[in-house]
């Protein structure tokens, strides 16, 4: 029997705003636990919430960037549930009319491209955290009130794959409009996955299973490839998907089941009393849509049709906003883009994997780079020279005044080269005599006594030039 | 200090020409809460100390002229939180709280030298009719104290009608300011909703609460609405509107020359005390006299307006507190073994058999499955409510009433029927639900107790409800009647 599996993704989004969403407090991680709270976020009689105007303007921003419509006359809600970490047992959330509905993404899988359809989008905000030690368990609240996104896609995922690249493409998108880190390492980007099979042909979705656990984009991938073949086992062998919640293994790769689910929670949802509607104009979105950052595929189309990149060179350095914005730069100061490029995927990359740092957190800038690639393509240094240069720009040194320094200038000048060839060749009659027995081994040879004597600083492909030009002679 | 004999106006005249320290004022105050209170049960907690604090302060440096407000002492219902002054809202949760913030109000009138002399007792969270409720005390009705003196804020009516302060702040969801003020003979307005801040106003209901001061005169009640009217940051449901000099405005005795008043027929139907009416009736003669024109309206919807209140009030606050859980502030219960136990016993130590009646009500009535049934129908109702105010007031320049169906009850002779009770409310839940000014001003006696008329007005129009009740109250004299030391009774 074939099935068709359809999958349904969750993502929570968290915003990167100065101030919480509904309080002043400041959005700031790593404090001590409550240290940036107040009687807001701890839900103290009396208070109440007030708009971060940021935060709809970010959600605003992420809807432009997935093709959302928004809504023009929306309003929060309030879900009940008790719980120490929320600390006015509601959430102020959206339900019933979200900021946006309707978007879409383009996905890529295997060079097949297919739009996923995103059913809506809406603001709200985070909850505290509890921790537990011995026989005592603490509240943190500095995490509570953090702005949110969550991003609904429609039940259009077919597969792990597509669910992968889905990910991939809503992280990218939302990181280019710099709303959010959007890293799920560090928790500013949040999955909640659902996967339900149907035979082949079947109108009506099969009973879903929830997975937990899923704490990076390959886990997301194999969590759900483990679920759908486990689904279709119970299937296959007669037996029933029961909806429920399991939790990811990562060290098994599989998934266990954590609770079966009983009916529906009841959140108790209602509008937010406390918040005038929020009215949304046209010329807010249209003034928004205006000041937002060129998406990743349109700057990828730019890439190869104006600056000549392959696909793959005009993906890889799109992976992020900032790499993206250094390459702009770097070739806006004179860089071949094929080597800016080349570049940035190599060495930079593995660089900032060394590094465990991010672009812009590095001293490495786009005027360095590119004025060590122009150094390069005028001739001025070879490339194995080139790697030093490297090294040194990541520590923010000026490459021409480093290589000066350092007098790593390559020696180019064939009045300056002649002698020296002149000298190696008098010294060195057998490789003439191999060469001119079809022996192409010795030119090899004689390059390298040239490098030697000059320190590397020969220019090879001059060199080569001049030294076959002597040899025919 | 017999504050029967003053207003603000004259008060301050003698704070600044020095006739009376603000320190003897406020010894005199608390002198009377001390003769007074032990019986009358006004007040929940007294904040002797930092106000003759405050006192001798402002003595030193001199009584501001321009401000009427400067060394007047006040008197504030339990449910306003006061920084470093005990707030309970009348409720064993909150028995031990001390906010260490200060509601907008406070601070404003702190900031125009107020005195708070402490907090008045009301029914536990400002849910009830006649602070029966409270977890801690019963206020007596100043005119009798065999009888309630209305609520929820029924501790800032008795104490402002009995002569213990000269004003005093309530809040109103239902009726909590109207309903007292019409119980003790005094004046009380609930203003426009979105008219002052509710930051620093413990919720009941969010979308009806609304503070408002409660005075002997019309006059009065017009200075301390302007003193803390206007547009909070704190608060994004209060407006931008500019908020009037209310008492400027109460100089022509004439002013209701030519207004048209609806009476709406509703108002004066079945289960209205005949005393009630007569007096209310009486007042449009009165209006009739004085020059303005008085209508038989109707609002067809107002019946169904109890229904609405106590589905939309009772969601609200079931959602309002859910924050009281023992977790970070407030009473937690000792007997507990896990999570659960904290919160359900906590909660069920907590809050008294009202407030649990409505949280579950309001639970109730927003479950997934009744939310359509209850919830939404009443969101509903409530817009056909405000249509038909609309529709009255379009050529209507203010409406009245009586407040309450009838005067002042016994204590104890409704607690034990909430229904009976929730319909004390029936004449001022729609003017919550509209989200209008309402208020309630003296109008004549029924069997020796004290009747309010109310007055409701179109929205921002708290100027007309001043205007028409100073010409009244300048036209009668039941404003200048008070009760006896201990009651009449």
């Amino acid at each position: 029997m074939n099935f068709k599996t359809t999958i349904g993704l969750e993502v929570h989004v968290e915003l990167k705003t100065n101030s919480k969403i509904f309080s002043p407090s400041p959005v700031e991680f790593g404090d001590d636990p409550n240290a940036n709270t107040n009687v807001i976020d701890w839900g103290y009689p009396g208070v109440l919430p007030t708009t971060n105007k940021g935060v709809v303007k970010s959600g605003i921003m992420a809807a432009l960037a997935l093709h959302a419509q928004v809504e023009p006359h929306t309003h929060f809600d309030r879900k009940n549930y008790f719980y120490p970490d929320n600390p006015k047992a509601y959430q102020i959330t959206q339900s019933d009319k979200p900021i946006a509905h309707d978007g879409w993404i383009e996905i890529d899988v295997d060079g097949e491209k297919k739009r996923v359809g995103i059913a809506e989008m809406h603001i709200e905000e985070d909850a505290g955290k509890n921790t537990h030690e011995r026989d005592y368990s603490y509240v943190d609240l500095n995490r509570q009130g953090t702005p949110l996104i969550e991003i609904v896609s429609k039940p259009e995922i077919a597969s792990p794959d597509e669910a992968y690249a889905y990910l991939e493409a809503l992280r990218q998108r939302i990181q280019f409009t710099g709303i959010s880190d959007v890293k799920m390492e560090e928790g500013s980007m949040r999955v909640d996955v659902n996967i339900s099979i149907r035979p082949e042909g079947q109108k009506e979705f099969g009973t879903k299973t929830e997975l937990k656990n899923l704490n990076s984009f390959n886990y997301v991938r194999k969590g759900l490839a483990f679920e759908e073949q486990r689904q279709q086992r119970v299937l296959m062998s007669g037996g029933q998907i029961q909806q429920e919640t399991r939790r990811f293994d990562e060290n098994t790769g599989e998934t266990v089941l954590m609770r079966v689910k009983e009916g529906s929670d009841d959140y108790r949802y209602f509008p937010e009393p406390d918040l005038p509607a929020l009215n949304i104009s046209d010329e807010w979105v249209n003034e928004i849509g205006a000041e937002m950052p060129e998406m990743p595929g349109s700057r990828r189309q730019r890439y190869v049709k104006e600056l000549g990149l392959t696909d793959y060179d005009a993906m890889v350095v799109t992976q992020t906003k900032e790499m993206a914005d250094f390459f702009d730069e770097t070739v806006k100061l004179g860089a071949d883009p094929k080597s800016a490029a080349n570049y940035l995927q190599g060495d930079v990359n593995a660089f900032l994997n060394e590094q465990h740092a991010d672009l812009q957190d590095t001293k490495l800038t786009p005027a360095n780079l590119a004025g060590m690639i122009n150094l390069i393509t005028d001739g001025t240094i070879s490339s194995k020279m080139a790697k030093k240069v490297f090294k040194a720009i990541t520590q923010g040194k000026e490459p021409k005044a480093f290589v000066e320094e350092k007098g790593l200038v390559q020696l180019s000048d064939p009045a300056k080269l002649q002698p020296i060839i002149d000298g190696v060749l008098a010294d060195n009659q057998q490789s003439i005599d191999d060469y001119n027995n079809g022996k192409d081994r010795a030119v090899g040879y004689l390059v390298g006594q040239i490098m030697k004597q000059t320190h590397g600083k020969a220019n090879p492909q001059v060199v080569n030039k001049l030294l076959i030009a002597s040899l025919k002679k | 200090m017999n504050y029967f004999e003053k207003d603000l106006t004259s008060l301050h005249d003698d704070l600044v020409a020095k006739k009376i320290s603000v320190t003897d004022l406020v010894k005199a105050t608390f002198d009377n809460i001390a003769a007074t209170d032990p019986d009358l049960n006004a007040f929940l907690t007294l904040n002797k100390d930092a106000a003759l604090k405050k006192a001798a302060e402002m003595d030193e440096k001199g009584v501001d002229a321009d401000n009427v407000l400067a060394g007047i002492p006040l008197a504030i219902k339990d449910n306003i939180v006061t920084k470093g002054l005990t707030t309970t809202a009348a409720s064993k949760m909150l028995e031990n709280f001390v906010p260490i913030y200060d509601a907008t109000v406070i601070s404003t009138l702190n900031k125009k030298g107020m005195i708070n002399v402490g907090k008045t007792n009301l029914d536990e969270f400002a849910m009830g009719g006649s602070t029966e409720n409270s977890a801690f005390k019963t206020t007596k009705n100043a005119w009798d104290y065999t009888r309630v003196p209305g609520g929820s804020s029924g501790g800032s009516a008795a104490a402002v009608a009995s002569g213990e302060v000269i004003a005093a702040f309530g809040s109103d969801t239902g009726g909590s300011i109207r309903q007292p003020s019409a119980f003790n003979g005094i004046v009380g307005m609930k203003p426009t909703y979105g008219r002052i801040s509710r930051w620093g106003l413990i919720a009941f209901a969010s979308s009806l609460d609304e503070i408002g001061p409660m005075t002997r005169t019309v006059k009065d009640n017009a200075i301390l609405l302007s003193a803390v009217a206007g547009h909070d940051d704190h608060d994004l449901t209060t407006s931008t509107k500019e908020v009037p000099n209310f008492a400027a405005e109460l100089n022509d005795q004439t002013s209701v020359k030519g207004m048209k008043i609806g009476l709406p027929k509703e108002y004066l139907g079945e289960g209205v005390d005949q005393d009630v009416k007569d007096a209310i009736l009486a007042a449009a003669d009165k209006y009739r006299e004085l020059g303005a024109t008085v209508d038989e309206v109707s609002l067809p919807h107002n019946k169904y307006g109890v229904a609405a209140y106590y589905i939309i009030a009772s969601s609200e606050a079931s959602s309002n507190l859910q924050r009281f859980d023992g977790i970070r502030y407030g009473h937690r219960s000792d007997n507990v073994k896990n999570l659960e136990d904290v919160y359900v016993n906590s909660r069920t130590e907590g809050f008294g058999d009202e407030v649990k009646r409505r949280i579950m009500l309001g639970t109730f009535s927003l479950s997934a499955g009744f939310y359509d049934a209850y919830f939404k129908k009443a969101a509903q109702v409530r817009t056909l409510i405000i249509n038909d105010f609309q529709a009255v007031l379009k050529d209507h320049d203010f409406i009245m009433g009586p407040v309450t169906p009838t005067p002042a009850f016994k204590i104890g002779e409704e607690i034990s029927n909430p229904m009976t009770m929730y319909m004390n409310d029936v004449l001022t839940i729609p003017v919550n639900l509209a989200g209008l000014p309402g208020m309630s001003i003296p109008a004549g006696f029924a069997k020796g107790m004290p009747v309010g008329m109310q007055l409701i007005g179109r929205p921002f129009d708290e100027t007309t409800l001043y205007k028409a009740g100073y010409a009244f109250e300048q036209a009668t004299d039941f404003h200048k009647q008070t009760p006896k030391q201990g009651g009449n009774n």
